[in-house]
């Protein structure tokens, strides 16, 4: 995927970095600190340049890319009052929000690991804007609002206002459609001053290659002090290659409540990474009863269709579906093996509550350049090695291939499975690429 | 431009993938076009000057170059680019590519272009009205005409899915994968497809469905057309606007793929980086159901695609608007190909008689004909028939240099191995041997030296000075006795000849502006004969057509030093027969004529 969250810490990091050469006129005075403990913040506080985190009043929070958390109140703020927490206070409430299960308003649950911790910043309602851009269609698109803070959400239409800017346009012209898109109700005195900043904030959003970037709110203090409460941010990975420098060691952390990949996807993913083909898996539902291991990309979603179409009419439910994924790009034998051993290992685990047989789809399209023979040598020896447990979950096996070599590898894949005693049918290119799905659950 | 490739249609390949490249030449083969659809290869860090591909049973080669530009420039009519750098610098190539002009269409098959790169550049390219296809694509067909390198996969699957041949569909997919499949579908179900696009798996590709359609529907060869789109995006609704608002009038089968992501709220991808839905209006139930809505033919499912398209297909046959297509004859590419090692472009012996440069040899050799050595020259070396003022001259050259006297080095090498009892070709190996930078090399450097002062305007003076600073006498300027007043009457003839005979003489020109201010300064610094030569060797290759890079090449590769070694070896075997008619003993050089001055060695 090309656009991926990054940390509030990290975005704020990238702000702070970069402040001098984009927000001249304005000043930030990063204060954020990124912990997994409240042991590692009083470690920090005792550093040199972080004295503020004893010196002033601080705010809390999760810094693992979901929002909206002053509804789910994992904001630390205040004690008695806003603005009197401590830095044992915080420590102590980091420790108290690690040590258990949390569930999101949204239903996603997991333990916290990260959090941001800042200083306090006292301010009015009427200093609080919001400001973000991302990329709509063809076009970057500006969104400004005199009202920062949640509320914002509510009232998007008349109280945000959008301004497109075209790949095209010139900073000229973005600077003249900034300028006479302000909104109105943001005070007389601040409009050039926002306005400034408006254009500077999109002139960085644009050349550090964000997706999105938003800050709400963001905070115009005396002076053309500015502070950023509330960050969200993704950043496009393609153009990681040229922002390395620029970026720096920036981590992209995944979803919260996502990080439970189980060890074979894990497995998957690590073998992905260090070879030049594509091998991807996503366990659906461990109990389902269809597995399946598609050659590409195209196939696999067409594939993931019709076992949707068919289970549901043929009395099933998508949850007979236990998986997705591919394998792809001219993998080796002993990769196409490992993944073969991973999908049936999984497939063999656990009986089918209702009795039924398990059903294993050996699927893909017509292959550009994949030597169907080579990789089917990799399911083959998976297959002599797994046959009794198949056997023992009544697995049937279809396959439909085509592309170089197919005829070989389809011989050799239906000996080995009679030679094994398994079920299986075999279809070459004249069947429809999905068609062996109808077949195998119209039975 | 209704159609996005014909049977005449060259690319310019970017990167040397040998592979892709072979396919697209036995897809060339098999349908027997007339020229490779490759014209050009660029390999930025390749020294090479051409590749090696089989075409059909044979050889063939490919120019390779070091820039799209120098590709470019040679290979005009190629108007298509297959950008398959990385994409690190695949942004660069097509942006160049733009600012050169000149490319009707530019394919792109990286994955994962930077986004913001990838919008200005398709962006920059629909302000030229240049085609783009992709990024991350497998590319486009037009069948029995023009093939993107991996598309359709091996050749017997091309055949299998009636890729060699126009059919009546106009086929767009994102994905590559299921665009093969597809294929084979639509020959299974129809008549095979007219033209035939992947548009490309990024979030940002150049050309989009509704591109690709309106040129397939004003596409004669395009009787209806299929559109297999994916979850994520609103593409879709561009063309069913078109449909609405009857920019496109002919059937269309559609289906988007992804109709699973409605079974799970978020976390898993399912296909292409573009594959994401953010709105209702994204997922693919919703768009497959947009897409009916609007007249298009939509199946119930993915699966029951095959009967949708024979159902249309069958329907347009019977009202006419299809008939039946006559398959043609195809070359059949050998399974079993061995490359050549050794490659000739001058001569051939395979025939009844033996040719240079495609002339039999009887045809040159005898007085009747008409033909001198120079002819041969002409031939042999640079594979052209070069007019008689030209040849003429070639052997007036051959004349010239024959002979210099035994004192020379090459020839007093040449006697002396004689003397030592060696064979004619031993001792005028050895003579030719001593040819180089100080013997007959003043030909090499008159050329080299006097165009680079041509070229970049120096006047006589500044060419001096810059001699000066370079440290290196002028070469071909000199004589140890003759001077203006007092020429060298070889020198005369040679130019005597080139003033009746050439068509223009501008480096000579030059070169007399030079002797008059060398000769100004001291009277034996003439231009002297191996100046003379080697200027008015530039000055004939200039006349005949040659551009400056060609006539650099030529001095680069010692063209001219062959020169004086083909008249020279007269000379020299002339001096070894000298010696065997003499039979003079073995030489020894008298010790009275070495300075001998030989120190104890010291220890260190």
């Amino acid at each position: 995927m090309a656009q991926k969250a990054i940390r509030e810490y990290d975005g704020k990091a990238l702000f702070s970095k970069q402040w001098e050469n984009y927000f001249s006129g304005f000043h930030y005075g990063f204060k954020s600190v990124l912990v997994s403990s409240g042991a590692e913040l009083l470690e920090i506080a005792n550093k040199h340049g972080f004295e503020w985190l004893r010196q002033e009043a601080l705010v809390a929070k999760p810094d693992m890319l979901f929002g909206k958390r002053g509804k789910n109140d994992l904001v630390l703020f205040k004690d008695k009052k806003p603005g009197d927490v401590t830095l044992a206070q915080a420590a102590k409430w980091i420790d108290e929000k690690s040590a258990h299960n949390t569930t999101l308003l949204s239903g996603q649950t997991g333990i916290l690991t990260h959090y941001i911790v800042e200083p306090f910043t006292p301010h009015s309602q009427e200093q609080e804007y919001y400001i973000s851009a991302t990329t709509v269609g063809e076009d970057d698109v500006l969104y400004m609002s005199a009202e920062g803070g949640m509320e914002v959400e509510e009232g998007w239409d008349e109280k945000v206002i959008e301004v497109a800017v075209p790949i095209s346009m010139s900073d000229a012209d973005m600077e003249h459609a900034v300028r006479a898109n302000i909104p109105s109700d943001i005070p007389a005195a601040n409009k050039t001053a926002f306005a400034s900043f408006a254009i500077q904030f999109f002139k960085f959003y644009r050349d550090m290659n964000f997706a999105y970037l938003e800050i709400n709110p963001i905070v115009m203090l005396e002076n053309n002090d500015m502070a950023i409460l509330d960050l969200v941010a993704r950043l496009d990975d393609t153009a990681g290659f040229m922002m390395k420098d620029t970026w720096g060691d920036i981590e992209y952390p995944t979803a919260f409540g996502m990080e439970d990949q189980s060890p074979e996807e894990k497995a998957i993913a690590d073998a992905d990474s260090k070879s030049g083909a594509s091998l991807k898996l996503t366990v659906l539902n461990p109990m389902g009863r269809i597995w399946t291991m598609v050659a590409g990309g195209g196939a696999s979603v067409v594939y993931a269709d019709t076992i949707a179409d068919y289970a549901e009419a043929n009395g099933g439910s998508i949850s007979d579906l236990a998986n997705y994924g591919e394998y792809s790009g001219g993998p080796t034998t002993g990769e196409t093996k490992f993944y073969a051993d991973t999908v049936i290992d999984l497939m063999t685990r656990h009986k089918d509550p209702h009795g039924k047989d398990k059903l294993l789809i050996i699927g893909g399209a017509i292959a550009n350049f994949t030597d169907v023979a080579k990789t089917f040598t990799g399911i083959i020896q998976s297959f002599e090695e797994n046959a009794e447990k198949m056997k023992a979950h009544n697995t049937k096996i279809y396959v439909r291939r085509g592309g170089p070599n197919y005829e070989k590898g389809l011989k050799d894949i239906k000996e080995a499975a009679d030679r094994l005693g398994l079920y299986i049918e075999v279809y070459g290119p004249e069947t429809h690429v999905t068609d062996i799905v109808r077949m195998a659950l119209e039975k | 431009m209704d159609k996005l490739y014909t049977k005449d249609t060259q690319a310019i390949f970017w990167n040397n993938n040998t592979t892709a490249i072979q396919r697209m030449l036995d897809y060339d083969y098999t349908i027997k076009r007339k020229t490779p659809s490759v014209a050009a290869i660029v390999a930025p860090t390749s020294g090479n000057k051409f590749e090696k591909f089989f075409y059909g049973p044979d050889e063939i080669m490919i120019p390779l170059f070091k820039t799209t530009a120098a590709a470019k420039a040679a290979q005009p009519q190629a108007d298509v680019l297959l950008n398959f750098a990385s994409f690190r610098t695949a942004y660069d190539v097509t942006m160049e590519a733009l600012n050169l002009g000149g490319f009707s269409s530019i394919m792109i098959t990286a994955e994962g272009i930077p986004e913001r790169l990838a919008r200005g550049m398709n962006e920059f390219a629909r302000n030229k009205n240049v085609t783009v296809i992709g990024p991350a694509t497998v590319g486009a067909i037009a069948p029995g005409a023009f093939k993107i390198a991996n598309i359709g996969g091996t050749i017997e699957n091309i055949v299998q899915s009636k890729l060699h041949r126009t059919g009546s569909c106009g086929l767009v997919t994102r994905s590559g994968g299921l665009f093969n499949e597809l294929s084979n579908i639509i020959a299974i179900n129809a008549d095979g497809i007219a033209e035939g696009v992947a548009i490309g798996g990024d979030r940002f590709v150049g050309s989009v469905f509704i591109d690709n359609l309106l040129r397939m529907e004003k596409n004669p060869e395009v009787k209806y057309m299929i559109l297999l789109g994916e979850v994520g995006g609103t593409e879709e609704y561009k063309v069913i606007e078109a449909m609405k608002d009857g920019r496109i009038t002919k059937p269309i089968i559609a289906w988007c793929i992804g109709t699973i992501a409605k079974h799970f709220s978020s976390g898993v991808q399912f296909g292409h980086a573009g594959a994401s839905a953010n709105a209702d209006a994204e997922t693919a139930a919703y768009k497959n159901i947009a897409m009916a809505e609007a007249g298009m033919h939509v199946p119930e499912s993915f699966n029951a695609l095959p009967n949708k398209i024979k159902e249309v297909y069958e329907k347009l046959k019977a009202d006419g608007v299809i008939t039946e297509i006559a398959e043609p004859d195809m070359n059949v590419c050998p399974k079993v190909r061995k490359s050549k090692e050794f490659i000739c472009t001058i001569s051939d012996d395979r025939g009844d008689e033996a040719t240079y440069a495609g002339f039999p040899i009887s045809s040159l050799a005898t007085p009747d004909t008409g033909k001198g050595i120079g002819d041969v020259v002409s031939l042999l070396w640079f594979k052209k028939q070069y007019p008689k003022w030209a040849t003429d001259f070639i052997e007036t050259v051959i004349k010239t240099v024959a002979d210099h006297g035994p004192a020379v080095s090459g020839a007093h090498n040449a006697k002396v191995t004689a003397r030592a009892g060696k064979s004619v070709v031993e001792s005028l190996v050895t003579g030719l041997l001593t040819i180089g930078p100080r013997f007959g090399g003043a030909i090499d450097g008159a050329a080299q030296y006097f165009k680079y002062a041509d070229d970049n305007k120096l006047s006589p003076a500044d060419f001096l000075n810059h001699m000066k600073k370079e440290g290196v006498p002028i070469p071909g300027i000199g004589h140890r006795i003759k001077s203006l007043k007092n020429p060298d009457l070889r020198v005369e003839g040679l130019k005597k000849y080139a003033n009746e005979h050439f068509p223009s003489t501008s480096l000579l020109d030059y070169a007399l502006t030079v002797e008059q201010l060398t000769t100004s300064k001291k009277e034996n610094l003439i231009l002297n004969v191996d100046g003379t030569i080697g200027i008015l060797m530039v000055d004939m290759w200039r006349a005949l057509g040659y551009s400056e890079e060609e006539i650099n090449e030529f001095i680069s590769s010692g063209t001219l030093n062959a020169f004086f070694i083909v008249g020279r070896s007269i000379g020299f075997i002339g001096h070894v027969l000298d010696e065997k008619r003499l039979a003079m003993p073995m030489y020894r050089h008298p010790m009275s004529d070495i300075l001998y001055d030989v120190q104890e060695a010291e220890k260190i």
